[in-house]
């Protein structure tokens, strides 16, 4: 645990993973090459496939040969088929998703960062019911909690709504675990000391010091609870019945049902499988950088 | 100043209960509230009074009576089994595929690493639903690219493969990176010995490097165990695609059917709490096996 959050620490100071201590010398290790290629080639089919699939009408996807892509204006088409759709209900359904698990995102890492700060760096009633509380949150699977939720919030009047999709989210057990270790491991004492000599308010310690330098492990709480929202389906499947207030995941899945009878929409939910894919494997590559899965596994330990 | 100091450590600061009151907020609405309710429901029925001018229903307290119905239905322990079929497939192949490819990632001299592994990775992006529909395709013998003209992805022992396929898919790459993490974070030396005995990379990793990461693969396996558990997305999403798969074909698809088709929320309610209590309990055992095999492997490595 203390080497690893050294070595995390030492890695967010240089700002990248460190460089290779592999040796390289010799010719290449081939069976190890050869079989990680074959699981890269399993993980990334699919979606090639679909990237091929998506460039064919409707009349070509059961007739031509599945792994050519037809060369034409299949895919303009049927994007255009998709865009006019429900009356465009297909682009709401990606900003719905891009809302919902961008501000719920933010939302729950601001609430993990305050309760892991407080529960890491304060002596205060209730702290350890507190915090086992929560460790017992982990383990509960929140899935049987979505049918109770709907019901009490129907009885609010919430559901339909976009709270209904995201307030369930902002508790995130797991985030509130890492952001204490984050604290506990990144957050020294002695600074905050420092800081109330020269008469810091505990809120501006906290806001300049705590997040500052929890900051890394904060945009990896990010990340983890915005995959989660992008990949909720029961949730707001339970939660929204307007088609408008869909996410991607309820969206297409509703498109699929209907597909069911009408063999046509079957390359309008093959093009709008590929058009979720693109963003999320965008943003996935652009910030590669801060996945630290080993702030996580530091925590795991 | 000096009196302000030490007074800041005699008085209680308010802060820790405020930057707590979120967090704990939102547990009581959205955790302890529903659970509880849940929980009432259970114990309820609606009875249907039939007077002369039309029937009214009225919420009555029913005992046990919905527990005894959720346990006796058939159909509840059938998609239990369901559940465990697939996972007897699921967990074994995701832990050791996790597994050969964290090692294979650092086996000295493999190339295209950092490829391969962000496409393992990438899969954990991408939602199960999406993730089923790019496989439902796949297996759908009209579109099919892999034999679905002539291999029946539906059939009646091969669905459980076929949904299996999907979650494994969306697992691996996570695993695989936390496991070959705890890997990176050993310390090169270890090996020398090994190597200047002439002992082979496959001795190396099986002897050296798998004792060593045991915790992370105890850790992996426990969250796919609890992933399984929870199978939803997959199967619901296949249905409309395959006949193979029924409205009740895992627990959390018989619990969506009784409250949602069939309206009987006390009777889905019941059968949460049943569920609830089942997945504590695999977790509070798995959880104690994890204890038992990482503490020592802990104590051996100081």
């Amino acid at each position: 645990m203390t080497a690893t959050t050294a070595d995390a620490r030492a890695e967010l100071r240089s700002g990248r993973v460190p460089a290779d201590p592999k040796p390289r010398r010799g010719g290449v290790a081939l069976l190890p090459t050869v079989a990680l290629i074959l699981g890269a080639l399993y993980c990334v089919v699919p979606t090639l496939w679909i990237l091929i699939a998506a460039t064919k009408s409707p009349a070509d996807l059961f007739s031509t040969a599945t792994y050519l892509p037809s060369i034409g204006r299949g895919i303009v088409d049927n994007i255009h088929d998709l865009s006019a759709y429900g009356g465009g209900v297909f682009w709401h359904w990606m900003l719905n998703s891009f809302l919902y698990a961008t501000l719920g995102g933010m939302a729950a890492s601001a609430i993990s960062a305050a309760a892991g700060y407080a529960l890491a760096k304060y002596e205060f009633h209730g702290r350890r019911l507190i915090f086992n509380t929560i460790l017992a949150g982990v383990l509960l699977p929140q899935i049987v909690l979505a049918i109770p939720q709907y019901l009490l919030l129907s009885k609010a009047g919430l559901t339909d709504s976009y709270f209904a999709i995201v307030l369930p989210q902002l508790f995130n057990p797991y985030g509130i675990y890492l952001c204490r270790i984050y604290a506990a491991a990144s957050v020294p004492d002695s600074v905050l000391e420092a800081g109330r000599m020269d008469g810091a308010t505990e809120f501006q310690l906290f806001r300049s010091v705590g997040l500052r330098l929890m900051g890394p492990g904060l945009i990896t709480v990010f990340l983890l609870q915005f995959i989660v929202i992008w990949n909720n389906f029961l949730l707001p499947f339970v939660m929204v019945n307007s088609d408008d207030k869909f996410p991607l995941t309820v969206g297409l899945y509703s498109m699929l049902r209907h597909g069911a009878d009408e063999a046509s929409l079957y390359s309008l939910v093959i093009t709008g499988t590929l058009l979720s894919v693109i963003p999320v494997i965008a943003l996935f590559l652009s910030l590669q950088r801060y996945w630290r899965i080993d702030l996580i596994t530091g925590a795991l330990k | 100043m000096a009196t302000t100091v030490s007074n800041s450590g005699l008085r209680r600061p308010r802060l820790p209960y405020l930057l707590v009151l979120p967090a704990v907020l939102l547990f009581l609405l959205f955790v302890l509230a529903p659970g509880a309710y849940a929980l009432i429901l259970s114990f309820q029925t609606r009875k249907v009074t039939g007077g002369l001018l039309g029937s009214t229903s009225t919420v009555v307290f029913a005992g046990t009576s919905n527990y005894r119905s959720a346990l006796g239905d058939a159909a509840l322990w059938g998609s239990t089994l369901r559940m465990v079929a697939v996972g007897v497939i699921v967990v074994p192949v995701t832990v050791g595929l996790a597994l050969l490819f964290a090692l294979l990632l650092d086996t000295p001299r493999a190339r295209l690493t950092r490829f391969s592994r962000l496409a393992i990775f990438l899969p954990y992006a991408i939602p199960g639903v999406i993730a089923t529909l790019l496989w439902g395709f796949m297996y759908l013998p009209a579109t099919s690219p892999i034999g679905g003209r002539y291999i029946d992805f539906f059939g009646s022992t091969q669905v459980f493969f076929a949904v299996a396929n999907i979650a494994v898919w969306g697992a691996v790459g996570f695993n695989m990176v936390v496991i070959y993490t705890a890997l990176r974070a050993l310390p090169p030396e270890i090996y020398e010995a090994a190597r200047i005995d002439g002992g082979s990379e496959t001795q190396i990793a099986l002897k050296i490097k798998v004792p060593l990461v045991l915790p992370a693969v105890v850790m992996c396996t426990l969250f796919t165990v609890l992933g399984a558990l929870q199978l939803f997305n997959e199967p619901n999403t296949l249905k409309p695609l395959s006949n193979a798969i029924s409205s009740d074909w895992v627990p959390l698809m018989k619990i969506y059917t009784d409250a949602f088709v069939n309206a009987d929320i006390y009777r889905a309610a019941a059968t949460s709490i049943v569920f609830a209590l089942g997945v504590l309990v695999v977790s509070f055992a798995a959880g104690r096996i994890v204890q038992a095999r990482v503490s020592p492997a802990e104590k051996g490595k100081r």
